[in-house]
């Protein structure tokens, strides 16, 4: 338990003072960080961590957090939180799409940054044996959720454990229809409702990987003006 | 006189294009429906705007042909008239010395029964009728009207009828009453060859033992023949001059039109966001100075805007650094607060307090800072609507909620007045949200522990959202300065609240966004109103709002002068 609790957590930021003042704040919380200035090194860095967290500053000398967020990616399916000075859409979406799972927007409270990042560490992995399916005939999937893998067909489809989430929560309850502020309540984890944009991005990303035609999808179907339901037989 | 029976012509061809007219309008208006007979009128009149060209062509065809016409009228008339009146003039003189000649030769008989008379009559007509003149043909007809002279018509070339009977009895009656050379034209058949038009002449030729009337009769044949021709000829060049003007109008009109219709294509593309289009420059006309000066206003336009698009992109991008720049270091700061003000039980009484405000503090500067960036990405024109079909009753909900610990700290009641069906309209939720609780946090912040009340309300094309507050009020005039940037109600006044000054300025540049209205009203003592009017649909133009500005709840309602609100 206290060994799960100490979670390690890669900074990439380029400004030593926040990154001094986020070490304060993450060993207080009892996470054990390590630190990286520019984009270059972040990737050298992040193998030789091994962190269960990376938080990235979008804006970086050398290679900008966007392309440091899709090398992380490509290699791994760890929770990325971006640390962004921006709030506009595009640069959210962009962050979001280059395979961020959240976000947080300076200057931020030290809680929420907490909040966010044990929200993508929370794993539910005393989890009982469930094996659910999604989709309609033919397009089906089968979700085996303590093992956390997804197959079409017996050849496995590799998600991120958030993207791992998202489909359990529409999978578990295949008639529902679930707006973008409750999946953000289940999957992120908000207890507010926040930026819809999350949850917008983020089946984007999904349906890429699952759907044998993401122009036509249909294991997560959207319902307009409401949001999002599994698709069944 | 002259030339009736051409106008005659004139007239009767006139009747019968009137004729053949009305027989196609009316075939028109039965053989099709009258939806497409319409239609046909209504494409007709849209092509009659639209075309320059068309419009010209038609001027100069209709202007044309009407003066054309007068002048081919005229100068038919005018030939004709003078073919007549020379054919009249011969023949008055050839009759003239047949007169003569008649009452020398007649003369030597003493009376109407001398037995060489009636022998000598028949001779004399025969030599009068081979006496052609300039006059051309014509047939002699001589007889005595006075019954008391026993003398037979006679007539050469011979006729079938009497003689007499191919005398108009007009002309008849004018030469025996009146004893005087008469003439009259005729329409006669003296040959069996058809009623054709002639010129009859009557004269008397008095012998001292009475008078014999001599009649003669010239065909109009040639002259008829030569009026038919001077009408064709007429009317063919006429025709063709027409045509032939139409054609030089339509193809000047053409030269003109053309490049005036390039001219529009180009600055359709132009204003669609081609700026890199431009008219070619042929020659050194005025058309080629029209497209010149075209190309030059483009070149200027182009500039302009390049430029202002260079300015917002300059613009956007320090907004973005500075917001980065000093969002970095805020950070930092916050965190640092955030360690001294939880760690503030260990300090003295002095510090604990410094590390307090310090923390209190920076919320207000943080709002500030987001503040300001939001206006100036108002005012640099980034600002974009992501509008969706969103239900409102939800966010009038959840924004009504988010204050609900404001109002319990300032003792406020927040009452809600929502329809019971959803509201939907294409809207950005995050903004409406944001306007939302800006009105409401300043109702609540202003309302003098006086209950708020938050109205939602829709018809067909629009929704509105009202915030009533009974507080303080506005003043007159106050209404339109409440938007101002940093505008405070009364300067003296002690703040208590961290309200930067630009939540309602952000409001309305959120409201006009969504192409909406946000309007304030408010009396001294009554309290204000504040209502947010937004389309149904995304684009469309407000025309009215589903909620009055002015509250008619009769506690607050202001003492009407002349009218109820």
């Amino acid at each position: 338990m206290l060994e799960r609790m100490r979670a390690r957590v890669l900074v990439v930021d380029d400004d030593p003072a926040l990154a001094e003042m986020l070490g304060i704040v993450l060993r207080s919380e009892g996470f054990v960080p390590s630190f990286v200035a520019d984009g270059e090194r972040a990737l050298a860095a992040f193998r030789e961590t091994r962190p269960d967290i990376v938080l990235l500053d979008l804006m970086l000398p050398g290679m900008s957090g966007i392309d440091v967020c899709r090398a992380i990616r490509a290699e791994s399916g760890l929770p990325i939180v971006m640390l962004t000075a921006k709030s506009d859409t595009v640069d959210v979406v962009l962050g979001l799409e280059s395979g961020a799972d959240d976000y947080v927007v300076k200057p931020f409270k030290p809680k929420e940054l907490i909040a966010r990042m044990r929200a993508r560490l929370r794993r539910s992995e005393d989890a009982a044996p469930e094996q659910l399916t999604i989709g309609p005939a033919g397009a089906q999937l089968t979700i085996d959720v303590p093992a956390h893998t997804v197959s079409r067909n017996g050849s496995e489809i590799k998600l991120t454990p958030l993207e791992f989430d998202l489909l359990v929560a529409l999978a578990r309850k295949p008639r529902q229809v679930f707006t973008r502020e409750v999946l953000l309540e289940q999957v992120w984890g908000y207890r507010h409702a926040a930026d819809t944009r999350l949850v917008n991005v983020h089946v984007q990303r999904l349906r890429a990987k699952i759907e044998r035609d993401p122009e036509h999808p249909e294991v997560i179907l959207t319902v307009r003006g409401v949001g999002y339901k599994a698709g069944t037989g | 006189m002259a030339g009736t029976d051409l106008r005659h012509h004139t007239a009767r061809y006139g009747r019968r294009l009137a004729e053949w007219l009305r027989a196609v309008l009316e075939r028109a208006r039965h053989s099709r429906p009258g939806r497409l007979g319409w239609a046909a009128v209504r494409t007709g009149a849209r092509r009659w705007r639209g075309s320059l060209q068309l419009r010209i062509v038609t001027i100069t065809l209709t202007g044309s042909a009407v003066l054309v016409g007068a002048f081919g009228f005229v100068v038919a008339e005018r030939i004709t008239d003078g073919l007549v009146d020379d054919k009249l003039e011969a023949a008055l003189s050839q009759v003239e010395s047949a007169r003569y000649r008649a009452q020398s030769q007649l003369s030597v008989f003493s009376a109407d029964n001398d037995p060489g008379l009636k022998d000598t009559l028949p001779t004399l007509v025969n030599d009068l009728a081979d006496d052609v003149g300039p006059a051309g043909e014509f047939q002699v007809v001589l007889t005595a009207s006075n019954r008391k002279i026993r003398i037979d018509p006679v007539s050469r070339p011979g006729t079938s009828d009497t003689p007499t009977s191919l005398v108009p009895e007009e002309l008849a009656r004018v030469v025996v009453d009146s004893h005087v050379t008469a003439h009259q034209f005729t329409r006669a058949d003296p040959d069996d060859r058809g009623l054709r038009p002639y010129l009859a002449v009557g004269t008397p030729v008095q012998l001292h033992w009475g008078t014999l009337e001599m009649y003669y009769l010239f065909p109009l044949d040639d002259e008829v023949d030569a009026a038919e021709l001077v009408r064709n000829t007429v009317l063919i060049t006429g025709v063709a001059l027409v045509l032939l003007l139409s054609l030089i109008a339509w193809i000047v009109t053409r030269m003109v039109v053309s490049p005036v219709q390039v001219a529009a294509r180009t600055a359709q593309r132009l204003s669609a966001g081609l700026l890199h289009e431009r008219m070619s420059v042929r020659g050194e006309d005025e058309l080629a100075k029209l497209a010149s000066s075209f190309n030059q206003m483009a070149a200027n336009l182009q500039y302009q805007i390049v430029q202002l698009e260079e300015l917002s992109r300059l613009q956007r991008r320090f907004t973005s650094d500075v917001s980065h720049e000093l969002r970095t270091p805020l950070t930092t700061v916050r965190m640092a607060a955030e360690i001294l003000h939880n760690a503030r039980d260990e300090f003295s009484p002095d510090v604990a307090r410094s590390a307090e405000l310090l923390h209190d503090e920076l919320d207000r500067f943080e709002n500030l800072l987001s503040d300001l960036l939001e206006i100036s990405r108002f005012d640099a024109g980034f600002a974009q609507l992501e509008s969706e079909p969103v239900d409102l009753v939800p966010i009038v909900r959840r924004a009504v909620e988010s204050l609900l610990p404001l109002a319990r700290t300032q003792d406020v009641r927040l009452g809600l007045n929502l329809p019971a069906q959803p509201v939907i309209a294409e809207a950005d939720p995050r903004r409406v949200e944001r306007i939302l609780r800006n009105l409401i946090g300043n109702a609540v912040e202003h309302g003098d522990g006086k209950p708020v009340v938050v109205t939602l309300a829709a018809h067909d094309s629009a929704v509105g959202i009202t915030v009533r507050d009974h507080g303080v009020g506005l003043r007159p005039g106050e209404e339109k300065l409440v938007f101002n940037r940093f505008w405070r109600a009364d300067p003296s006044r002690a703040r208590q609240t961290g309200g930067t000054g630009l939540g309602l300025s952000i409001s309305l540049e959120d409201a006009r966004l969504h192409g909406g209205w946000l309007e304030a009203w408010g009396l001294v003592g009554k309290g204000s109103q504040f209502r947010l009017t937004l389309p149904c649909r995304a684009g469309d133009r407000l025309v009215s709002s589903p909620l009055p500005l002015s509250p008619d709840d009769p506690a607050a309602s202001p003492v009407p002068v002349g009218g109820v609100a």
